[in-house]
Order: C-alpha cells, then structure tokens, then sequence
C-alpha cells in the first residue's frame, strides 16, 4: 500500500468491493508483514442461499427437489428452508451485507470463490475454511428429511463448485445431526474428498451428543483422523432465550448456549474416554465460556465423580485437548483477564484463528497478531500453524497480497 | 501541521463527506448541519474505515415517568457509524458512543473563500 498518501475521495454507497472494503486490513497486513505469515481462517462464510438454484438441483428426492425449486421462485414466502429472526446488520449500520449485490466479478470462477478470495488476500489469510450461513439454522428445520436432503445437495455441491476449483478453500461439511444413520453416510461419502477436512455440526439442535445412535459416526471420524466441529449459532424460540427481547442478547447467549449444553454432553458422558484420539473444535462460541465452564464442571465433579463414571481426569483436562476458534473473541479492558483465559484453554496448541467474515463481528488476524502477551510462536501456532496440523495443510503461503 | 484541500464549499451539501488522505494521516470530512467535522478515519476498535459508513441519528428508550418502558425513537444527537463492526461515534465530538471515554482524534476545519482545508 502506498502510505503516507495525498488524495480526496468521495464515498460511493453504489459500488462494492471487499478489497476496497477491507483496505484498512490490507495496510494492516502490511504493517505487520502477513506475507509472511501462514495465515488459515478457521470460520469463514460465505451466502449459500444466493446459489439456492444450483444447489436445490442436487437434491436428490425428485419431490423434494421440486419443492425446493418452486420455492424458490418466491422468495420471502412459502419457502421450504426455515430462518431465524435476526437483524444481525444492526438495522443497515453494517453495510457489506446489503452493498455486495453491487459487487462486480470478473473472469468465469464462480462468485463465491471470486469473492472469497478477494477479501481473504485482502486480510491476508492463505486458507479459509468455509461455512453456510442461513444453513446454520437447518437443524431446527421440522421436516428431518429436508435437512437431509439439503444437507446432501450442498455438501455435493461444494464440494464440486468450489472446493474442487480451488485449493485455498475448505470445509468442514454440514451433518445432518437430526438423522444418526444420514450422518454416518455423509461422513463415508464425502470423507476425503479435495478440501474436505472435517464435518460440522450446527449446534442449535436439540439432539444429545452422547446418544448412542452417533458412536458408529464418531467411531468413523476418528478412524478416519477427520475432526468434528460445532459450529454455535442461536434458535430466537428456544423455550429460555425466548425471553430475550433484543438481537444482542439471543446473540450473546445463544451462541454460547448451545456449545455449553453440546460440551457438557460430551465430556460428562466420557466421549473423550470412548474416542481419545477424536479431534473436537469448538466454533464460533468465543472464549469466556470454555474458561467459565472449566471451572464450574470441575468444581462440581468432584464431589459428584459417581454422575460421570467414564472420567479419569478432571473435565477440564478434557476440554483442554479440544480445539477453539477465536472469534468472536471478547477483549476486556484488562488483558490479563484474556492472559488467563488463553492459559485456561491451552491456547499456544488449541486455539485457532477464525474471521467468521464477512458477519457482523467478524475478526483479522491482528486480533492475534496485536495481543502483547503473546510471543512470536504462539502467534503463529494460533494464525494458521495450529490449524494446519488439525487439517493437515501444506504450510506454503499462498495469499496474494493486494 | 499543513492545511489540505478538501473540497469548494459549494461541492458539499449536507450530509456529504470526503476522505482524505493527509500525509501519514486519513482523515474523515463531514459537512452536516452547516459545519464541518473531521475526524481520524479509523475506528477504535479493529481500524476500520470510521468515517465511511452510515450518518444515523442516537437510538434511545422512551422511559416514561413511572419508569416503564414505552417503545424506541431517535433522538437528535448524529452518529456516525464503522461499517466494518457498528462502532458509533458522535458526530459532534468523535466520543465513541458506546464508551465516551474513546475519542476519534478530531481535526480543525478551515474555510478560505470557497475552499475547505482540513488541519493535520
């Protein structure tokens, strides 16, 4: 970037472009010489719902398929995927999401993979695992045979469009967790497959982890060395969060509600003593709940070991061999209170980078990079060196730096 | 400190704002009810583009006498707002909204016949 600069500029709310949008990422980049720097993006999203007609066309249930598609001529009503309440651009404040239809692509790549790279060189990320966004709300659909038959549709579709064209892009593919048997299938089909590196669970559900329907799922995972992740997000008409009347609040909650129960489930039910060598991440959920919910199962286990016979160790032992994305991450005024929480967790070896962009809160790099207590190692271990042994990346840099 | 040309006078209507680059500096130009603000154009929280995103008036509840809540409105206090995450900033004094203890740094305007100049 040419700094310092001499020019006038004049805002065009007409006009988008992630580069131009995240040109102050780009000096920030720069400034702290990224290109150096293996740099994987952990929870990244993209808009699967603006591909709706291609992917509806890899449905395989004629009837479903047809359902869809017809849906899909209406939108805003009568459609056949369910959402959630949620103004999550506060009202037009955040602007990305309503600008990027001016965006302009050039050359035959599809958008989603134009797009993603733009704004990946532009951060100065080398790989970027990506996720669906109105789909993280799929497991709340009523009709379990929708989400397994859109569940196949766009796994297939990924992985054909964009994971196979492009090397920089991965995924850790959607479960449909509301069907055990369908999960399985999933992870023996796609398992593999070019820029698979995991399978993802959305955790807005209401399925026990523990169930034992999903131990031949699990055991195949870790056979398999293919991590699973839970990937958090909120449901506005569960019973408690119901009762939350702002956007702020079902987010804040709910997005850590959901991983708490799933965590809770996994480690008081000894799926780490059935699965030791199953590799778990945690997605989306920030940080302070890992470090609060240490504590307070540790604090009751040991007075209550007879509930959660499978355990040998203390749940937080556990959690502290799973893995977490940083986003979002909360930054106290007091960084020790972060200092301690990166100890809590084992962040130098567990903790993984994530932008979740382009959503509202997402996170650069330099929310790492910027951290003081953390030495050059650890940064970076938690920017992409972490990530890169979890999915088993080459560790050349790939990006290309505006 | 340098003056930098912004813009003639007559180019800016309110509400309209340029983005200048000055020296080592970015800076953010509104003209809004009759006067010009100038402000650092990166935001407190991760350097994001402050100055770039919308112009909206404060939100605030309607609390009534007997302390019970009767609904939302605007007040007349201009923000304006980080696209990047939704950090607001007064537009009067560059206070971060959600904790006025964080200032934008603010920059003189000066007028010269027809011609705007920012001070940095």
């Amino acid at each position: 970037m040419d700094m310092p600069r001499e020019e006038v500029r004049k805002l065009s709310f007409e006009e988008y472009s992630h580069a131009k949008h995240l040109e102050h990422a780009s000096r920030q980049a720069h400034e702290r010489n990224y290109q150096d720097f293996l740099i994987v993006d952990v929870d990244s999203h993209h808009y699967e719902n603006e591909s709706y007609k291609e992917v509806f066309q890899y449905i395989e249930s004629p009837v479903i398929r047809r359902a869809a598609l017809e849906s899909s001529k209406r939108p805003g009503r009568s459609s056949m995927m369910n959402s959630q309440v949620g103004y999550q651009d506060v009202g037009g404040r955040i602007t990305r999401r309503t600008l990027r239809k001016y965006h302009k692509e050039s050359g035959d790549q599809h958008r989603d993979v134009t797009m993603t790279l733009e704004w990946m060189d532009a951060m100065g990320v080398d790989y970027a695992c990506l996720f669906p966004t109105p789909m993280l709300f799929l497991g709340l659909h009523p009709q379990v045979e929708v989400e397994v038959a859109m569940c196949q549709a766009y796994n297939r579709w990924l992985c054909e469009r964009i994971l196979a064209v492009e090397p920089r892009l991965i995924s850790m593919l959607y479960l449909p967790f509301n069907d055990p048997e369908a999960s399985h299938r999933i992870v023996k089909e796609f398992g593999g497959k070019k820029g698979v590196t995991g399978f993802m669970v959305t955790s807005p559900r209401y399925k026990p982890v523990h169930d034992n329907a999903y131990v031949k799922t699990y055991a195949l995972l870790e056979e398999m060395g293919q991590p699973i992740a839970f990937h958090a997000a909120y449901n506005w008409n569960d019973q408690s969060l119901s009762m939350t009347n702002r956007f702020i609040s079902v987010h804040a909650l709910g997005f850590m509600w959901f991983n708490m129960i799933h965590m809770t489930n996994w480690v008081i039910n000894g799926l780490p003593e059935r699965f030791p060598k199953l590799k778990v991440i945690w997605i989306e959920s920030g940080l302070t709940w890992a470090y609060s919910l240490m504590q307070r199962l540790d604090h009751s286990y040991m007075m209550r070991t007879s509930d959660c016979p499978s355990l040998r160790r203390k749940p937080s032992e556990y959690m502290r061999e799973m893995y977490y994305s940083s986003q979002p991450m909360e930054k106290p005024d007091d960084l020790s209170i972060l200092e301690a929480t990166f100890k809590m967790i084992k962040a130098e070896t567990q903790l993984v980078w994530s932008s979740d962009y382009p959503h509202w809160d997402f996170d650069l790099p330099s929310a790492i990079y910027d951290l003081p207590f953390l030495n050059e190692k650890a940064k970076r271990n938690i920017l992409g060196g972490n990530a890169a042994r979890l999915f088993g990346l080459d560790t050349k840099v790939m990006k290309k730096m505006p | 400190m340098a003056e930098w040309f912004v813009a003639k006078a007559s180019d800016m209507s309110d509400g309209d704002r340029r983005i200048v680059g000055a020296g080592p500096h970015e800076i953010g130009v509104f003209c809004t009810g009759g006067t010009y603000h100038a402000y650092s154009n990166y935001c407190l929280h991760s350097g994001g583009p402050a100055c770039e995103g919308l112009l909206i008036n404060q939100v605030v509840d309607i609390i009534a006498p007997d302390r019970t809540y009767q609904g939302q409105t605007f007040s007349d206090e201009l923000h304006f707002v980080c696209p990047w995450h939704g950090y607001e900033y007064d537009m009067k004094t560059g206070e971060c909204v959600g904790d006025r203890r964080l200032k934008l740094r603010k920059f003189d305007v000066v007028r010269r016949g027809d011609d705007i100049y920012v001070v940095a």
